[in-house]
């Protein structure tokens, strides 16, 4: 991509964002993310149909696992945006990373240097 | 199915509070359909309970594993190598696999990862609903197929109580009266008459009433 996102952002395509299960959010925030997010495709609008659909709820559940934990939920996101968007990438990177500055580093992390 | 739902992760935590060392055991059976203790949902825990442990900075060490099922000696015994080398052992199955468990190893703390609620089905996609209490003596067929023991919050087996409104039972506005839809399925059957004959007091000696329940199939036993 030529236009540029915050490099603190790691990108992993997957071919559709219902490829995404909740093992794979849990495993981001369990090895150190200190946030993660899913950029799928408009409501209405994936190959597969209801991929986007499944991801957001799988994104739900994370979130109250979060929750449960005493984590804040803010750190795991999912956004909908077309593919030919790529200011709206970019955009909602920026959003997301400064989402998560305010945050600050994950609790998982913060005890690990601490330790 | 046997159907359940998962501890409050604050409740599993407070079980192995004391442990560096667990082993997270699912079930292939009911637990893995209504999608609460399958190897996915293991998989889902021992990272959860992970993030627990990393965020108070001690660690956990986690080992998954799911049995073809849990209430039967035959597979229980496959953990029999590895089953002394935890802490504990966190049982995904119904109430069944972790009662089984502790038989067969006397020495090893079971915790049971979910609280087992009734047997029931899917009505939709995510959804379970129960259908039967075992009562040990089905009666279905007098009610149009449906059990007014497990559905019907009274139990009743002569018809609808006065709290009976719009469709619903009076204990909540999302639970259906099945009293009304027995009645409502007779109708259109034209066996409304059916009904009229009044069932007496249910004997609950085959229910839980009567002590735990045993089957035995001659033919089987060696
Ligand atoms: S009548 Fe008894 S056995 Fe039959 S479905 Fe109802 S509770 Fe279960
Ligand atoms: S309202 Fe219907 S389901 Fe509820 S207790 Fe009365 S008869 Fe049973």
């Amino acid at each position: 991509m030529r236009l540029s996102y915050p490099s603190n952002i790691k990108v992993i395509q997957v071919p559709c964002s219902g490829r995404v299960d909740i093992i794979h959010l849990l495993k981001a925030i369990e090895d150190g993310a200190d946030g993660v997010y899913i950029a799928g495709c408009l409501e209405g609008e994936c190959h597969f149909l209801t991929g986007n659909l499944k991801a957001r709820k799988r994104v739900n559940y994370v979130k109250k696992v979060l929750e449960e934990l005493g984590i804040e939920p803010e750190r795991v996101e999912m956004f909908n945006l077309s593919a030919g968007e790529g200011p709206r990438f970019v955009e909602i990177a920026k959003e997301m990373a400064e989402r998560i500055q305010e945050l600050g580093p994950s609790p998982v992390n913060v005890q690990k240097k601490a330790a | 199915m046997i159907i359940a739902d998962r501890k409050p992760l604050a409740e599993l935590l407070e079980m192995i509070q004391d442990c560096d060392r667990i082993l997270i055991l699912g079930c292939k059976g009911c637990v893995t359909v209504c999608n609460v203790g399958g190897a996915k949902e293991v998989g889902i825990l021992a990272s959860a309970l992970k993030i627990a442990r990393k965020k108070e900075g001690r660690t956990l060490e986690v080992d998954e594993r799911t049995l073809e099922r849990q209430c039967d000696p035959e597979y229980i015994e496959q953990v029999k190598n590895e089953v002394g080398d935890y802490d504990a052992v966190i049982s995904m199955a119904c109430g069944v696999g972790p009662q089984f468990l502790s038989t067969a190893y006397p020495e090893q703390r079971f915790y049971p990862a979910v609280n087992t609620t009734s047997f029931g089905g899917a009505v939709q996609h995510g959804v379970w609903e129960e259908r039967c209490a075992g009562c040990g003596q089905c009666v279905i067929h007098y009610f149009g197929g449906m059990c007014p023991i497990a559905r019907c919050s009274k139990s009743l087996l002569n018809g609808p109580c006065g709290g009976s409104a719009g469709g619903k039972c009076e204990i909540s506005k999302d639970v259906d009266c099945i009293w009304d839809m027995i009645v409502r399925k007779k109708t259109e059957q034209g066996r409304l008459e059916d009904l009229l004959d009044v069932k007496p007091p249910k004997s609950w000696d085959t229910a839980r009433d009567g002590g735990p329940r045993r089957s035995v199939r001659e033919e089987l036993v060696q």
